[in-house]
Order: structure tokens, then C-alpha cells, then sequence
């Protein structure tokens, strides 16, 4: 596990390295780092500021300007709840209340066991099959409070 | 006998993947190596019928059945059956060699030009595209074609710009060619950010190729060689596409120095979005392209100015520009044969919500909102009553069900109070209640407004508090002036499309369904049921049988009654979460 850590947060020196000169090199830097280390330390933004000579507090003001970036870190696996109009109209609010339930956590926290964190997007684009979620990459669709009882039965096994 | 060529395609669009497409594609492979039959498995995109996924489709020498609703038990038997003994399934199957044999009027009306490719061909394959006139059209334009030329054909077929205001893009195009600046950028906007709309993903993965080829043609036609793509960090798998296809046209030199074997250089960037939905709004976008936070400037200068680095730069959405290659081959008399007088060709909606079939469907422009919802839509799921369609997302409005008969084009729509959007187009039933539409879109936009014009930071906050209000039954009627007064005045001096759109859903909810906002504030009653604060659930004694289910799950116990007999809901008690209601099997918790 150590080993893959070390080697994503390469991937993002390499980053570093690579893509300084194009243009609006800002938010892939930022994209990176947040692939890497799964959020946005304060060491990646030294970084980034050193090597593009803009000004950490700008950094900083892009990073807050995004919903996609986060300067804490995320649980392994980050549940998007959408919300969508599709979803909205379908009772998707049932969705999120028994995701809240079920985690003891509210939008953008992070459980205490590290394992889950919830966050709320403006629309998957899946609305035929609202409502809809998304953990991590994967996205599920036609949801009932009872699948995604099912859903997270999983992902607490794995 | 000639060895029968089987193909299997299975639709794996996002919406194919969240009902469990890669299952079933796996599932499919498994099966086929099992009974040692070699047939080819490929992936393709949205099929545009989004309630029927999954969607595998068999063809055997050419000949194609569509299977619907596939689920792994269905698999074995479809292999056993079709491939291994060659005998469809009817009662599974949608379409059977081009017969449509089910839901015939899902595709009646269409008509289908910018979809035309996806759910046909395998995304992640160049050849199939160019077996479908891919790439015909960027070299017609190469060989035979001025860049003045390209602009008229453009301008003559009359289409429009599809990400929302409907800008003529051969107009676009022209201002920006007339500029004598030596570098120029061309944008393709795929920050899809309307909730409920869903085309320009299911492009993007259906038929990645059709848009770059349309980037090509805008850059030739304006002489730009650099492009960026803009794609929303939520659509990963329309990423991972356009880099494939992007690679791909690398390798055969279709994307590079010298494209085609002509002097021209065309180099394509991808660049995640990072979730804002402001970044829609062009100059936002670039500012977000730059890598800086994504606030909208005034304009003019436009980008056709001053776009990207201070150079000319065209900004065209997904839509527009996978309509260019169909338009330069098939010329712009038959795009414009299509719509009505001052809206051209097809636009591609995205049909969700109280619809019995939700998916994507490409209608020529004109088609009336019934014929949508009715014919192709095949009307308001659990029998229930049409009430309105929410049109252009958070910039648009709700059209109420007695405008049915409007003809879809820019400028009718723009008369009702909405717009076109992008095409999302979500159907409302009368469980959904028009007050609180108006706050949940006020909500989104007050979320993102980037901040800048005091209207719209603060006017969309004062709004949506006001709405808020009315919503939990604390309204009055001078509530519904000042929020009127209010629409208008952040739609007056916002600067951005944000902004001046952002009181669409108040404006057009308070013109059409003024009485439920009445009803709300004088009676303190919420009509469609939907309120939270000015509604309870009730046990109708009926017919409650005592399953006691309701009573297990009420989170606070406000439920009694003993098993088998009729249970009541204690109203004082009751938080009304709903949960009663929604695993009532019998029906007997309603909401009055």
C-alpha cells in the first residue's frame, strides 16, 4: 500500500514537471494533486505556487471557487448524490435522507471510520434513471432506499 | 454454407452502465465462450432509449434485433436461443431487422442527424466511423471547399447555436474569420451543467469523432489551429472517449501538423472542468480554460475579439458542432428543409422526469410539446395527470400543459418565458408543486452564482428565502410582489446569462400557476401535496390492512395500532419524513 502512495504522489511531481509551460496549467496541477493525494495539502499548493510563480492565495482562491476540489481529506469512497431536476422530481430527497440516516453524516462530511464521504452534485446526467448516485466512478441508477441499503452492504464488505 | 457473420452490441452509455450494462456485457462473454460460439462483443454507445436499457443489440449477417431490458437471465436464454439455434425471442425484442416491433412511437417522430451514429457504431472504433461517411466531410471541405464557402453553406442552413441562446453559428463563425489576428482558438463547450439534461454526454460517448469532426470544419473555416474542449469532471466516460478518439485521429494524422495531407495544423486539448456551473457561460469558461476561477467579464469585447489569451476565439457546444459534418455533406437546403422559419433542422432533447419513456430523443424543430410527451414520451407515468414541462434548465421556465399545442422553435419558446437550453426537458405531473420547482432551481442558481454582480449574489439569496417562506406556509401576499419585483430586477442588472436567466423559473411559475402560490399563501395549503410544512400523512382506515410495515419503520414512532388492526398516525409526533408512505404496500397512507 505504501509503495502505490508514493508512487501516485510521483505521478504528480512528474505532472509538475511536465505541465508548468501550457496554458491554464492551474487547475490540471490542481486535478492532479487531488488524484494523487485524494485531496489538496497545503504542500501541493507550495508546490504548484513555486513552480508557476502565482501566488499561493490565488491558488487558493481558485481551489474554494470549485466544488470538484477539496483541501481535506475525502473517504475511500466518495458517494455523489444527484440532484438533478429528473432526480428531484423522482424522490431523490428520500435518497439523501436515508443516505444521512444510514451514514450519521450530512453533504460534504466524511464519516469517522474514513470509509465514506457524501457530496452533492448538480445533475449525473443519467436522469432516465434518476434517481441516481455515484460512488466513486460508478454510477447507479433507479434507486430505491432499499438498494442502496444493498449498495452500501457492499461497499462496507469490500 | 457461408459461415454466418454474428455481431453482439451492448449499450454502454452511462445510462446503459448504471442499469447494469458491464454486467451483462460481461455476462454476454461468458456465455458465448461457455457454448464456444465466436461471435464479436462490442460496446456502443446510447441508443437514445434510456427506460429500455439494458440494450444488447444481435445482428446475424447484417440482419439486427434489439433486445430490451436484458437482464443476465435473459443473456443465457438469448444466446441459446438466437445465436446458437437462430430463433429471436419476439416477445424481447424492440426492433427486428429495422421493424420496429414495440413503442413504435418512440421513433416515428424522429429524426435523427447528430444521433444518427450513436447506439450504431462502437465509440472506441475509427473504422466504424468512417464506415459511416466519417471524415468525408472534413476531407470534402479540405479539397473542394474556400473557407468563405463553408461559412455560407453554415449561414444558408440556418443552424443555430444549441447550447442555449441559439446565436446563427455560421454568424459566429463569420465575425471570427473576418478578425486578421494570426492565432486563433476554437472551443467546443461540454460543460453540460442543466441539471436534467443529458445529450451532449450521450454524444460525446456515443459518437466521439462526429464532434471533433466538426471542431476540424470551424477551425478550418476560421483558420484557428488550436482546440480545447471543455468536458465536465462528471462525465468520466465521455473523457475517456474523446481521448481515444483524440489518439486515434493522432495516429492515422487526422489530428497533428499537416491534417489530411493538407498544410493545416489542428492540435485538440481536453480540459476538465472542475464543477462550476457558471463556467457554462463563455467567458467564464475561459477565464476556467486559463486556469483561474471562472467569473464571467463584460462583453464586449466578445471572445470572437478576445477570447483565450486575449485571441479570437470560437466557442460552439457538443450539439452544434456534430451537426456541421452532416450539413457539409448533405448540404445546407436539406438541414434547412427541416423546422420551422426561423429555427432550423433537429434539436436533440433530453426527456426525463414524470415520463413513462425517458431517454433522448432527436425531433425536427416545430414538433409540439404534446407530441413529445405523448407520442415519443408515451405520457405521465402511473397514469397520472400532465401538468407542466420544465424547459432550459435553471435558465428556463415551466410551460403549463395547456400550451401543449406550442411549436418547439427558439423564438416561441423565448414568448412563453422559457428557453430552449440546451434541451433538457423535464416532464411534470401534478404531484410536483410549482412553488417548490421555482425554490429548487433557486436554490442551484443560488449556489452558483459566482458572486460578482451584487443582483444576483445577493437578489437570488432574498428570493429564495422568500420562496422559502411561501413553501412552509409562512408567506403573505406582499411576499409575492417584492419577489416579483425582485425577478425583474436581477434579470436587469446581472451580467451574465447566469444571472439574467436565473428568475426564469419564479417569472414563468408566477405567470402560469399564480393560484398555487395563492393557495400556499391564503389557505396555507400546498395543492399537488409536495410542501412538507402544508401537508400530513393520514392512514386511511379503508384499506389498512394492519401489515404493521409503516408502524416498523417510522423513524420516530409516531405510528400505533396493534398487527392486524387499523393503525394511526399521531400528527403531533409525525416528522413527516414520508416513509410510511412510501413502503405502504396497499396504499392506505395518504398524503392530505
Amino acid at each position: 500500500m505504501m509503495i502505490k502512495i508514493n508512487n501516485e504522489i510521483k505521478n504528480f511531481k512528474i505532472d509538475l514537471l511536465t505541465k508548468w509551460r501550457e496554458n491554464g496549467a492551474l487547475i490540471p496541477l490542481l486535478q492532479s494533486a487531488q488524484n494523487s493525494y485524494g485531496y489538496i495539502p497545503e504542500i501541493a499548493i507550495h508546490y504548484i505556487s513555486e513552480i508557476l510563480g502565482v501566488p499561493s492565495a490565488e491558488i487558493y482562491g481558485v481551489i474554494t471557487f470549485y466544488s470538484q476540489f477539496h483541501t481535506k481529506p475525502l473517504g475511500k469512497y466518495v458517494i455523489k448524490i444527484c440532484e438533478g431536476t429528473a432526480c428531484y422530481v423522482n424522490s431523490a430527497r428520500q435518497i439523501l435522507k436515508m443516505l444521512k440516516n444510514e451514514l450519521r453524516i450530512s453533504v460534504g462530511e466524511t464519516t469517522d471510520c474514513g470509509l465514506f464521504t457524501l457530496q452533492s452534485v448538480a445533475c449525473l446526467g443519467c436522469c432516465s434513471l434518476s434517481p441516481v448516485i455515484m460512488i466513486n466512478n460508478k454510477t447507479y441508477g433507479r434507486l430505491t432506499p432499499e438498494k442502496v441499503n444493498t449498495i452500501l452492504k457492499q461497499y462496507r464488505k469490500d | 454454407m457461408r459461415k454466418a457473420i454474428k455481431e453482439i452490441k451492448v449499450g454502454l452509455g452511462t445510462c446503459g452502465i448504471s442499469a447494469g450494462g458491464e454486467l451483462i456485457f460481461e455476462e454476454i462473454k461468458n456465455e458465448l465462450e461457455k457454448q464456444g460460439a465466436n461471435v464479436k462483443v462490442k460496446e456502443t454507445g446510447c441508443m437514445g432509449m434510456c427506460y429500455m436499457e439494458v440494450l444488447v443489440e444481435v445482428s446475424i449477417n447484417g440482419e439486427s434485433y434489439l433486445y430490451c431490458k436484458v437482464t443476465p437471465d435473459k443473456v443465457k436464454k438469448i444466446i441459446d436461443m438466437h445465436i446458437i439455434h437462430n430463433k429471436p425471442i419476439d416477445e424481447w425484442i424492440i426492433k427486428n431487422k429495422g421493424k420496429i416491433l414495440k413503442e413504435e412511437t418512440f421513433f416515428k417522430k424522429q429524426k435523427k442527424i447528430v444521433l444518427k451514429n450513436c447506439g450504431a457504431i462502437d465509440p472506441g472504433s475509427i473504422d466504424e466511423y468512417i464506415a459511416c461517411d466519417g471524415y468525408k466531410a472534413i476531407k470534402k471541405v479540405l479539397e473542394s471547399y474556400s473557407k468563405d464557402e463553408v461559412i455560407d453553406i453554415i449561414l444558408e442552413s440556418g443552424l443555430r447555436g444549441r447550447g442555449g441562446a441559439g446565436f446563427p453559428t455560421g454568424l459566429k463563425w463569420k465575425y471570427i474569420s473576418r478578425s486578421k489576428r494570426n492565432k486563433k482558438y476554437i472551443i467546443c463547450n461540454a460543460d453540460e451543467g442543466d441539471p436534467g439534461a443529458f445529450m451532449d454526454r450521450s454524444i460525446l460517448e456515443g459518437d466521439p469523432h462526429s464532434v471533433l469532426e466538426g471542431m476540424m470544419i470551424a477551425a478550418y473555416a476560421i483558420e484557428a489551429d488550436e482546440a480545447y474542449i471543455y468536458v465536465r469532471a462528471e462525465y468520466p466516460k465521455a473523457v475517456h472517449r474523446l481521448t481515444t478518439a483524440i489518439r486515434q485521429c493522432q495516429e492515422r494524422g487526422y489530428i497533428g501538423n499537416g491534417i489530411f495531407r493538407s498544410d493545416k495544423n489542428f492540435k485538440v486539448t481536453i480540459k476538465e472542468g472542475a464543477g462550476a456551473f457558471v463556467c457554462g457561460e463563455e467567458t467564464a469558461l475561459i477565464a476556467s480554460v486559463e486556469g483561474k476561477r471562472g467569473i464571467p467579464r463584460i462583453r464586449p469585447p466578445f471572445p470572437a475579439q478576445k477570447g483565450i489569451m486575449g485571441k479570437p476565439t470560437n466557442i460552439n457546444n457538443v450539439e452544434t458542432y456534430a451537426n456541421v459534418p452532416w450539413i457539409i455533406l448533405n448540404g445546407p437546403d436539406a438541414f434547412a428543409s427541416m423546422g420551422t422559419e426561423k429555427s432550423k433542422g433537429t434539436k436533440v432533447f433530453a426527456l426525463a422526469g414524470k415520463v413513462v419513456r425517458s431517454g433522448l430523443a432527436e425531433v425536427p424543430m416545430g414538433i409540439t410539446i404534446n407530441e413529445i410527451v405523448f407520442d415519443i414520451g408515451g405520457g405521465i407515468k402511473d397514469g397520472r395527470k400532465f401538468k407542466a414541462v420544465q424547459m432550459g434548465g435553471p435558465s428556463g421556465g415551466c410551460i403549463p400543459a395547456s400550451l401543449g399545442d406550442l411549436k418547439i422553435d427558439y423564438d416561441e419558446l423565448v414568448k412563453t418565458g422559457a428557453i430552449m437550453g440546451s434541451g433538457g426537458l423535464i416532464v411534470l405531473d401534478d404531484t410536483t408543486c410549482m412553488v417548490d420547482m421555482a425554490k429548487y432551481f433557486l436554490t442551484f442558481t443560488q449556489n452558483e452564482s459566482c458572486g460578482k454582480c451584487t443582483f444576483c449574489r445577493i437578489g437570488t439569496k432574498r428570493m429564495l428565502e422568500m420562496l422559502k417562506k411561501i413553501t412552509s406556509g409562512e408567506g403573505q401576499e406582499k411576499d409575492l410582489r417584492l419577489l416579483e419585483d425582485l425577478a425583474y430586477k436581477v434579470k436587469d442588472n446581472s451580467l451574465c446569462g447566469l444571472g439574467q436567466t436565473a428568475p426564469n423559473p419564479v417569472i414563468t411559475t408566477l405567470k402560469y400557476f399564480r393560484d398555487e402560490y395563492m393557495a400556499h399563501i391564503k389557505e396555507k395549503r400546498c395543492p399537488a401535496h409536495s410542501c412538507p410544512a402544508l401537508m400530513t400523512y393520514r392512514i386511511n382506515p379503508e384499506n389498512c390492512v394492519g401489515c404493521s410495515l409503516c408502524l416498523k419503520n417510522c423513524p420516530v414512532n409516531a405510528i400505533s395500532g396493534n398487527s392486524k388492526e387499523i393503525h394511526t398516525i399521531d400528527r403531533e409526533a409525525c416528522i413527516k419524513c414520508g416513509l410510511c408512505y412510501d413502503v405502504c404496500k396497499f396504499g392506505s397512507v395518504e398524503k392530505v
